[in-house]
C-alpha cells in the first residue's frame, strides 16, 4: 500500500512543482519584459519652453450678478474650441455647463457656469491610481491622455461633476486638444492658448464679447492682474468651500 | 480513480465555465470597440453592474478564507479540512473579479500602465498591490498545505493569509471610504463594514460550492459541522445587518444627510425596493431564520440560506454602489438646481446585455478555475480522515 503510490505521490508532486515554475515563469515574464520597456522610456517628454511657471496659479472669477439667465455663450465656445460637438445625451463631454439654482429659503436665483475647479488640493489626483490626473505648477489641474487608464475613479471623486468619460469613438478632434475614448477629460483653462501666450480663456473671451464679462481669467498670484484686484476687493465664494480644496475657480454673488 | 462518467461531466463544466467565460470576453470586446455608450452607465453613474459584479467577487474572495483561518490559524478541527477548498475559491474569486474589474476600465489594454505607474496616495494603486500580493499568499499557503514537507509552515502561512485579506478589505471598502464628494460614502465606517460583509459572502459562496461538491460525490456533511457552519453563517449576517443600520442611523441623525438617506429607504423606486426586499429580508431576515431555527436546518436549509446571502449581497452593492452615484451631488446647498447636465436630478440608470454578460462572465472564470483546481490537486474535504 506504502511503496507504489508514494512514488506515484512524489512524482506527482515533482510535475506539479515543475509546471507550477513553468506557468510562474509564462505568467511573470511578459510582465517583466513589459515593465523593463516602460522603465527604458523615458521618463517625462524633453521639456520645451521651460514647461509651466509655478509662481503663476490660473483661475478664474465668475460674476453671477452680471452672468445672464439663458445665454450660454460661454459653453458654446469652450464646446467649439475644444471640439466637443453639441452635447445632448448624459454620455457626450461637457466640460463647462450653466446651472441654475434657487435659494430655497429667499428664493433668490442665479446662473452659474461650472466647470473643473481647478482644486490646489484636488481629489481627481489624490485618487488616480496611475498619476495620469496632475496638476501643474501653474494650478493647471489635466489629464494625461497616454496613461489615463478610464477607471474613472476621479469622477467619483470629483465634487463637482466637472469630469466627463469618453464614451464613444471620437471624429473631428482639433490638433491642439487631443482627446481619447475610453479617457476621463475636463476643462483645461484653455492650456493650449495658454501656452502659445495667449491669455484668455475660451469661455471668458465668449463672455467678454457677449457684453456680459462675467467670467475674468487671469493669475491669481500677480497682485497687479485684474483677477486678484477683484477677488481682493469682492466678496468672492470657492463651491463646497467645506471641503478645503481650495479650488482656483471663485464665484461672487451666490 | 476518476471514472469515465466522472471525467465527462468534468469536461462538461469546464466547458459550460468556458463558454460562459468567453460570452462574457465577448461582451467586453464589443464595449471596447463601441465605447461604453452601449452600457447604462453615463458621466453621473460612472461605475454600473460591472463594479457590482467585481466588488462582490473580491470581497467574497477575501471572506471565503475565513473557513482556512479559522482551521489553521484558529486550529479548528472542523475546519481544518476544508482550507484547501477555501484557498481556492479566494484565488478563484479574485480572478474572476480582477477580470470583470480590468475589462470595464476605458482602456483595458493599458494595464500594463497600471502596474508600471504609481501614485502611492490612491487606494486604487494600494489595491493593485494588495489584490496581487493576496494571490501569492494565498498560493503560498495552498502550497504549505499541500506539500507534507512545509505542513509546519501552514500556521504561519494562515496567519499572513488572515492579516492581509484584512488590510485587502480595508482597501476595497476604503476605495468608497475616502471619497469626499458624494454623501453615500465617506465614512471611515465602511472598512469594518466591507470586512463583516466580506465573512458573510465568502462563507455563502463555500457553503453552495461546499454543497455542490458533496451532491456531485454523493456524500453529506456530518450534521454537526453543518450545524456549526449553519450558525456561524447566522452570526456573520446577522453582524453585518447591525453595521449596515448604524450606517444607515449615523447618516439620519446629520441633517445634510437626510434627503440622500430618504432616497435610499423610502423614495428612491428601486433601491429602497432592493434594500428592504432584496438584501434585508431575502440577504439577512429570512437566512438568519433559515440558519437559526435548530429544526429547519437541514443540508437543503443551509443551502438555500447560502443563496439568499449571494442575492443579498448583489442587492446590497447595486443599493450601495448605483445608488450612491444616483443621487445628485450637492455642489450648492441650501438651493435648487437644474442644468442640462442633470444637476439636482437622481440620475437613471438601466445596466444593459454586455454589462450584465461582462459580470456573469467574471463569475463563470471563478467557476472555472475552481473546476479545474477541485479536479487536478484534491480539494474535497475529507471529513472522514480527520
Amino acid at each position: 500500500m506504502s511503496g507504489a503510490p508514494k512514488t506515484v505521490d512524489g512524482g506527482r508532486r515533482a510535475w506539479l512543482g515543475v509546471a507550477a515554475a513553468g506557468l510562474a515563469g509564462v505568467m511573470l515574464a511578459p510582465g517583466v519584459r513589459l515593465i523593463e520597456i516602460a522603465r527604458a522610456a523615458p521618463a517625462a517628454p524633453a521639456k520645451t519652453g521651460g514647461g509651466a511657471n509655478p509662481a503663476v496659479r490660473w483661475g478664474m472669477l465668475i460674476d453671477t450678478t452680471k452672468c445672464a439667465p439663458g445665454c450660454d455663450d460661454c459653453v458654446t465656445a469652450c464646446h467649439t474650441e475644444n471640439g466637443l460637438g453639441t452635447p445632448t445625451r448624459s454620455t457626450d463631454a461637457r466640460w463647462i455647463r450653466k446651472i441654475d439654482i434657487k435659494e430655497v429659503r429667499t428664493g433668490r436665483q442665479a446662473s452659474v457656469p461650472v466647470m473643473c475647479q481647478h482644486c490646489a488640493e484636488p481629489p481627481c489626483v489624490d485618487v488616480c491610481p496611475t498619476g495620469a490626473s496632475f496638476k501643474r505648477a501653474d494650478g493647471i489641474v489635466l489629464v494625461d491622455r497616454h496613461s489615463c487608464i478610464g477607471c474613472r475613479y476621479c469622477m467619483m471623486a470629483c465634487p463637482y461633476k466637472a469630469r466627463s468619460f469618453v464614451h464613444e469613438p471620437l471624429t473631428d478632434q482639433h490638433p491642439d486638444v487631443p482627446r481619447g475614448k475610453g479617457c476621463v477629460e475636463s476643462c483645461t483653462l484653455c492650456v493650449h492658448r495658454l501656452d502659445r501666450g495667449e491669455k484668455i480663456t475660451a469661455c471668458a473671451e465668449a463672455c467678454a464679447k457677449a457684453g456680459h464679462s462675467a467670467i475674468v481669467f487671469g493669475d491669481l498670484n500677480d497682485p497687479g492682474s485684474e483677477i486678484a484686484r477683484r477677488v481682493r476687493e469682492i466678496q468672492t465664494t470657492q463651491l463646497r468651500a467645506d471641503l478645503k480644496l481650495d479650488p482656483g475657480v471663485r464665484y461672487h454673488g451666490i | 480513480m476518476k471514472t469515465i462518467a466522472e471525467t465527462r461531466n468534468f469536461w462538461l463544466l469546464v466547458a459550460l465555465g468556458g463558454l460562459v467565460t468567453l460570452v462574457g470576453l465577448g461582451a467586453a470586446h464589443t464595449m471596447e470597440v463601441h465605447g461604453h455608450v452601449i452600457t447604462g452607465m453615463d458621466n453621473a453613474v460612472v461605475w454600473g453592474l460591472p463594479h457590482v459584479f467585481a466588488i462582490f467577487m473580491i470581497v467574497a474572495a477575501s471572506g471565503v478564507l475565513n473557513v482556512a483561518s479559522i482551521g489553521s490559524v484558529f486550529g479548528q478541527p472542523a475546519y481544518k479540512p476544508r482550507a484547501p477548498l477555501s484557498g481556492l475559491l479566494s484565488i478563484a474569486l479574485l480572478a474572476g473579479g480582477l477580470m470583470v474589474l480590468m475589462l470595464d476600465l476605458g482602456r483595458p489594454e493599458r494595464v500594463i500602465v497600471a502596474a508600471t505607474h504609481y501614485n502611492f496616495a490612491s487606494v486604487f494603486a494600494w489595491n493593485v498591490f494588495l489584490y496581487s500580493g493576496m494571490v501569492a499568499i494565498v498560493a503560498i499557503y495552498l502550497w504549505t498545505m499541500f506539500e507534507r514537507r512545509f505542513n509546519a509552515w501552514s500556521k504561519p502561512a494562515g496567519i499572513a493569509a488572515l492579516i492581509w485579506r484584512f488590510v485587502l478589505t480595508t482597501g476595497t471598502g476604503s476605495i468608497f471610504g475616502f471619497l469626499v464628494a458624494r454623501q453615500a460614502y465617506q465614512s471611515a465606517l465602511l472598512a469594518p463594514l466591507f470586512i463583516v460583509l466580506s465573512f458573510g459572502w465568502g462563507l455563502a459562496v463555500f457553503l453552495v460550492v461546499q454543497a455542490a461538491m458533496y451532491r456531485w460525490n454523493d456524500r453529506h456533511l456530518p450534521p454537526e459541522t453543518l450545524a456549526r457552519l449553519g450558525r456561524l453563517l447566522g452570526v456573520f449576517v446577522a453582524a453585518s445587518l447591525y453595521l449596515v443600520a448604524v450606517y444607515h442611523l449615523t447618516n439620519l441623525y446629520f441633517e445634510r444627510q437626510v434627503g440622500f438617506e430618504a432616497f435610499i429607504l423610502r423614495d428612491g423606486g428601486i433601491f429602497p425596493l432592493l434594500f428592504w426586499g432584496g438584501y434585508v429580508l431575502l440577504g439577512s431576515v429570512l437566512p438568519m431564520g433559515l440558519l437559526f431555527r435548530p429544526h429547519w436546518r437541514s443540508e437543503g436549509a443551509v443551502l438555500a440560506a447560502a443563496l439568499l446571502v449571494v442575492v443579498g449581497a448583489f442587492a446590497w452593492l447595486f443599493v450601495f454602489i448605483i445608488g450612491g452615484q444616483a443621487w445628485p451631488l450637492d455642489i450648492f446647498p441650501g438651493h435648487e438646481v437644474s442644468s442640462a447636465f442633470g444637476d439636482g436630478q437622481v440620475t437613471h440608470y438601466r445596466p444593459s446585455m454586455p454589462e450584465w454578460l461582462l459580470g456573469i462572465g467574471g463569475l463563470g472564470a471563478a467557476f472555472l478555475l475552481t473546476a479545474i483546481g477541485v479536479r487536478v490537486l484534491d480539494f474535497m474535504p475529507q471529513d472522514d480522515f480527520k
